[in-house]
């Protein structure tokens, strides 16, 4: 019954013996010499390779980062040079100004100063020209006085010469 | 999960009945989690199969009166030349033998030994047959006699002593033996020079070479096979017993495709051979199983108990029809590709006209072709299903602490 069945599914046992040894061969030669180093080279390898490529992107993202920081100095410096610029110019406004303002009051000063002195001289020779006025007056009235009492027509020629000696000025 | 188990076993045992259906397993692998598709193409496989058994039984009744017509009439037919057996002739290129053809006249006479009652003893399977090639005596320890290939203890008349054969042990280099050696020499050649130019070139350099023909297959058996049925944390300790039964049954099944010397032994067709690697299968996932899948196995856990005491011999025959049906699938696989091609071309004898060649020359070129394929194939699902059964084995199971946690 169970013997009659095709040999062709009948396992030999010579063949399952030599059949066990060639395989565990295999699996222990196989195993220690060629599938061990494969596996390790292999496992190496790809760590190498995960290794590498994240630390590129470590380093891709450092770089983006000196770019960043490198365009904020860039802005930083940017703005430095356009507050100096700025600070510079309203300097320089500022000092234009106070020259001109400083020129303005001493153009101002000097005028003022110029007419008190000239307003001084004035009064000055205004009061000398009242004294000698005043004094001539005196004079003439002295001297118009003396004639007059001598003769009369002699007086009033006298003080036609006299006054016509008198040139003011 | 458990619905699923059940109905894997309901395959495997299905497998088991019958070795045609295993053509379907890869189908179904592919949906090994739609049950649904599961039931469907179980389904599908047992219509199948039923009809596959018919023609079966109906071909083995044909072949059967086929054989008894030819060894009532074998006196006459034997002497007349070119009378042609198609049956004899295919299974003497898939079974085994104690020469190995080479060429023209020439065979390869490889070395029998045996065991018996007296001890070991060796010779030429050249002592074992005459002139004309028929089977003749060899006086050894006792009398030697092939009867249908194998080695035989006969007794003075030439009659088979059948006790006495009983106590013989072959254990004779035959040509699948021969074969399977010269396959592990080429492995041993190819993988270990392979090995070497990682020493050699170091883990910078790009593989070149034989090491970039089988890296890549070394990483498929790796990213493909070990870690997605075995998981990340585990499968470094599985990767040389998986590679080894992969690369051993691809080469195998390529050498088998070779029509000369140093191919054309049917070795991965062999039952012998498929159920070694079988019984290692076997062995590596029972020894490595975990406690939770013995307990899925003997008490399913989270069911009733009398569906407990129904699963059990369900789960517990599972266990040996898993390794049976990656035993038959190879050997049924391999020794179909194997009759198909001596099968077209027999035609050409059959026809008894060489313009039959027009036609079983290309399709025995189309199915050598699809043996190729087969040929991958079956050494992948092999491996596939291996780390599958190791997968299973050794899965952590956290689900279960939760239903208990429900439970209380």
């Amino acid at each position: 019954m169970l013997l009659e069945i095709n040999p062709l599914v009948l396992p030999d046992i010579g063949l399952v013996f030599w059949n066990t040894i060639a395989f565990l061969v295999l699996l222990i030669v196989l195993g220690k010499f060629a599938w061990k180093p494969m596996l390790k080279a292999i496992n190496e390898r790809e760590s190498g390779i995960e290794e590498a490529l994240l630390k590129a992107d470590k380093m891709k993202a450092e770089i983006t980062a000196m770019q960043n920081e490198n365009e904020a100095l860039l802005a930083k410096a940017r703005e430095e040079r356009a507050t100096i610029i700025k600070e510079a110019k309203e300097a320089s406004e500022k000092m234009v100004n106070e020259a001109k303002d400083k020129a303005k009051s001493e153009y101002e000063r000097i005028i003022s100063d110029a007419q008190a002195a000239i307003a001084q001289q004035k009064n000055a020779a205004m009061v000398d020209v009242k004294n000698q006025v005043g004094a001539l007056v005196i004079n003439v009235a002295e001297k118009v006085l003396r004639k007059e009492l001598s003769n009369k027509a002699d007086q009033e020629s006298y003080i036609k010469q006299i006054a016509e000696e008198v040139k003011l000025n | 999960m458990h619905l699923f188990n059940f109905y894997q076993e309901l395959r495997l045992f299905k497998n088991f009945i019958t070795i045609f259906a295993a053509n379907f397993e890869i189908g179904m692998y592919l949906n090994r989690f739609k049950s649904l598709l599961v039931v469907s193409l179980s389904l599908m496989a047992i219509i199948f199969s039923t009809a596959v058994m018919a023609n079966e039984n109906h071909a083995t009744a044909d072949t059967n009166h086929a054989a008894s017509t030819a060894a009532t009439t074998a006196p006459h037919e034997a002497k007349e030349e070119g009378d042609f057996n198609v049956t004899e002739t295919i299974l003497e290129h898939i079974k085994d033998d104690h020469s190995w053809h080479l060429w023209g006249h020439t065979s390869l006479h490889l070395p029998v030994i045996l065991y018996t009652s007296k001890g070991l003893e060796y010779f030429s399977s050249e002592k074992l047959v005459d002139e004309h090639h028929e089977p003749a005596v060899y006086h050894g320890n006792f009398d030697y006699k092939l009867v249908e290939g194998k080695t035989k203890i006969v007794d003075a008349n030439g009659n088979v002593d059948i006790a006495a054969s009983k106590q013989l042990w072959d254990f004779s280099i035959t040509k699948n033996v021969a074969s399977l050696f010269i396959s592990v020499i080429i492995l041993l050649v190819v993988l270990l020079s392979a090995a070497n130019a990682y020493k050699r070139t170091g883990i910078k350099s790009a593989p070149k070479g034989l090491q970039s023909f089988m890296e890549p297959i070394v990483l498929f058996v790796r990213d493909e096979v070990a870690i997605p049925n075995i998981g990340a944390k585990k499968y470094g300790k599985y990767m040389p017993f998986l590679l080894t039964i992969f690369f051993l049954i691809l080469t195998n099944n390529f050498l088998g495709l070779i029509p000369f010397f140093p191919g054309g032994a049917n070795v991965s067709g062999n039952i012998a051979f498929t159920m070694t690697l079988a019984v290692c299968v076997f062995i590596v996932v029972n020894l490595n199983a975990n406690k939770s899948y013995w307990e899925h196995i003997f008490w399913m856990p989270g069911m009733h108990w009398s569906m407990k005491l129904f699963l059990a011999p369900i789960e517990l025959i599972g266990v040996f029809t898993k390794p049976i049906s990656l035993m038959i699938r190879l050997f049924a696989n391999i020794t179909a590709g194997h009759i198909l091609v001596l099968s077209l071309i027999c035609l050409i004898f059959i026809f008894k006209t060489v313009f039959a060649s027009a036609i079983a020359v290309p399709f025995a070129v189309f199915i050598g072709m699809i043996e190729l394929l087969v040929a991958f194939l079956q050494a992948f699902i092999f491996t596939m299903l291996a780390a599958m059964y190791i997968g299973m084995a050794t899965e952590e199971h956290h689900h279960e602490s939760h239903e208990g946690a429900a439970h209380h």
